[in-house]
């Protein structure tokens, strides 16, 4: 290696010094992601009924290799049914800090209720707003618990920083992320 | 100025020097974000620009949080040489750059844009230069840590093997002007063209042995993190590691200085302009600025694409190549000023041209002299008499 090949090498910077950077200014840009990005859960409802799809069964928590998922179920009220099984979770909690986000709860799933989403900014301050209730999962709630809190401060519309090549996974019924 | 009080020089150069210190450290906290941001470009990134408009609140943000931050009361360091070694850097940097002249004489509102004036201009201010790299030594010494140990060695032997290259490769320029002064550097330009122009093999040297004078890369072993977690710097915190961070910095605007008063003219403007404005090229301060942000672009531009040396190619380089070579150009110098003086400058000039094409040409040839490698092949391993992996 003589000179010559450090002036090529001096060449290449320069001349990627008037290029334009590739970063995406994040908060400001969407961040692009694929489709099969696993990321917070979403609980799905029937298309057409609008009943919610899961029924308490707590199959996701018997195969969630970090414990996070903890399910109560209740019996339906047969006038106001909540889900068109027999039963239905009360109680369906996810706690994000244990959660590593590896799908098994949604392969567990006989009725395709609990389904990986695309939404990732979960960060927050305290242990208590990581663990996600039924009411922050359901289809229709966008956001997380942070950005929804913001968000209700600023009297916006919640605003996600990421947007999905070619829309989101048709599991995810329902669920709009930008595309 | 005549006949003014003893006192009111004083109280001038004081202001100067204020002035001066004060400039110094502005570029420095701005040179901390303009080599990020440029690093960051050329590496197809747009750096640090959250904080204001462009980033440019940066180096204020740096700042406070080098202030505020916790000094660490290293317990096994030696307090007093620990708390004294950052000054020593930095003094040591600021005043090297105040012997630089930055204009003609009375140019500064009839004050001259230099706060000293020192007759062996350029040899002082090596030797200023050269007593900085006790700040970094001793900072490594009174750490009581083993990588600000190493991290000091290096940079001290480093600095001591590059001086005699940097020193010799000015040797030709004073031989040729006859003076040390920056003054006469300057005015000899001005006369007969730039340095570069004669002295092209020196500037050669003289840039390589300088990025290692300042522990630039490719030469910044000191700091090697890979090797040394951060040399000198890694027991120092808050503000008396932005200080050395600053020496670093106030030498590397200080070489560069340098660079363009010995080789480049110094503070004068190009001629050519005094056709469209008369004086131009007389104008203080505006054309060292230029100079040296030309050259910190080149310091910059240098870390953003070439790797590291490893410490005996470094040392090689240094005592195999740039000291014989400088050494050379000194003798060849010396030689044609002696016997053929009255052939005019021209001919020097070439030879220094034929020397500096023939140093890129066979660049590739002499890199054994420095790089020899380490590992010998198996032949000429003595054989084992033993069974490898123990008995």
């Amino acid at each position: 290696m003589g000179v010559l090949e450090l002036a090529k090498g001096m060449g290449v910077t320069l001349g990627k010094l008037f290029t334009k950077p590739v970063t995406v200014s994040y908060p400001e840009q969407r961040a692009s992601i694929k489709p099969r990005f696993r990321g917070r859960h979403v609980l799905t409802r029937h298309p057409g009924t609008g009943l919610e799809k899961c029924i308490g069964c707590s199959l996701c928590a018997a195969a969630c290799p970090a414990y996070a998922i903890y399910v109560e179920a209740a019996e339906n009220d047969p006038a106001h049914p909540t889900s068109p099984g027999e039963r239905y979770a009360s109680v369906y909690e996810i706690n994000m800090l244990r959660c590593i986000f590896c799908g098994m709860c949604e392969e567990a799933c006989p009725t395709g209720a609990v389904v990986m989403g695309n939404e990732f900014e979960m960060a927050d301050y305290r242990y208590r707003d990581f663990v996600y209730a039924k009411e922050d999962m359901l289809v229709g709630v966008d956001g997380s618990i942070p950005q929804r809190r913001e968000a209700a401060r600023k009297h916006q519309a919640v605003r996600t920083g990421f947007k999905v090549e070619g829309g989101p996974r048709a599991e995810l019924e329902g669920v709009k992320y930008p595309t | 100025m005549p006949d003014t009080a003893w006192w009111l020089d004083l109280l001038w150069t004081v202001v100067k020097g204020v002035l001066v210190a004060f400039g110094l450290l502005t570029t420095f906290a701005y040179m901390t974000l303009v080599e990020r941001r440029l690093l960051a470009r050329m590496q197809i990134r747009w750096g640090p620009n959250r904080v204001g408009p462009l980033g440019l609140l940066q180096p204020l943000a740096d700042a406070v949080k080098s202030i505020f931050k916790e000094d660490l009361r290293i317990t096994k360091a030696d307090q007093l040489v620990y708390t004294l070694a950052p000054l020593i850097a930095i003094t040591c940097a600021l005043t090297a750059f105040g012997g630089i002249p930055a204009g003609p004489a009375g140019s500064f509102f009839g004050l001259d844009p230099w706060v000293y004036k020192l007759d062996v201009g350029v040899i002082g201010l090596l030797a200023i230069t050269s007593m900085g790299v006790y700040g970094i030594f001793l900072g490594g010494w009174a750490s009581g840590s083993k990588y600000p140990l190493l991290g000091g060695l290096r940079s001290a032997a480093q600095i001591i093997s590059y001086e005699l290259g940097m020193g010799l490769s000015i040797l030709g320029i004073l031989m040729l002007v006859g003076s040390a002064s920056f003054q006469s550097i300057v005015g000899w330009q001005a006369n007969n063209g730039w340095l570069i122009i004669f002295q092209l093999f020196a500037f050669a040297t003289f840039l390589v042995s300088s990025f290692a004078e300042v522990n630039r890369t490719p030469f910044d072993l000191p700091e090697a993190e890979q090797e040394l977690v951060a040399g000198y710097l890694t027991e120092y915190s808050a503000i008396k590691w932005a200080l050395f961070q600053m020496a670093e910095y106030v030498n590397m605007i200080t070489a560069s200085a340098l660079m363009s008063t010995l080789f480049f003219g110094g503070y004068k403007g190009p001629v050519f302009l005094e056709g469209v404005i008369p004086g131009i090229s007389n104008w203080p301060f505006i054309w060292l600025i230029l100079k040296i942000a030309f050259f910190l672009f080149v310091f910059i531009w240098v870390r953003a694409t070439l790797p590291r040396l490893r410490y005996d190619q470094l040392m090689r380089f240094g005592w195999k190549l740039i000291f014989p070579l400088a050494l050379t150009n000194t003798i060849v110098t010396g030689f044609y000023l002696t016997y053929f003086r009255s052939a005019g400058l021209w001919p020097l000039a070439l030879l220094g041209l034929i020397g500096f094409v023939l140093l890129v040409v066979l660049s590739d040839r002499a890199r054994k002299l420095w790089n020899t490698p380490t590992h010998r092949p198996d032949a000429e391993r003595p054989a084992a008499t033993r069974p490898l992996g123990g008995d």
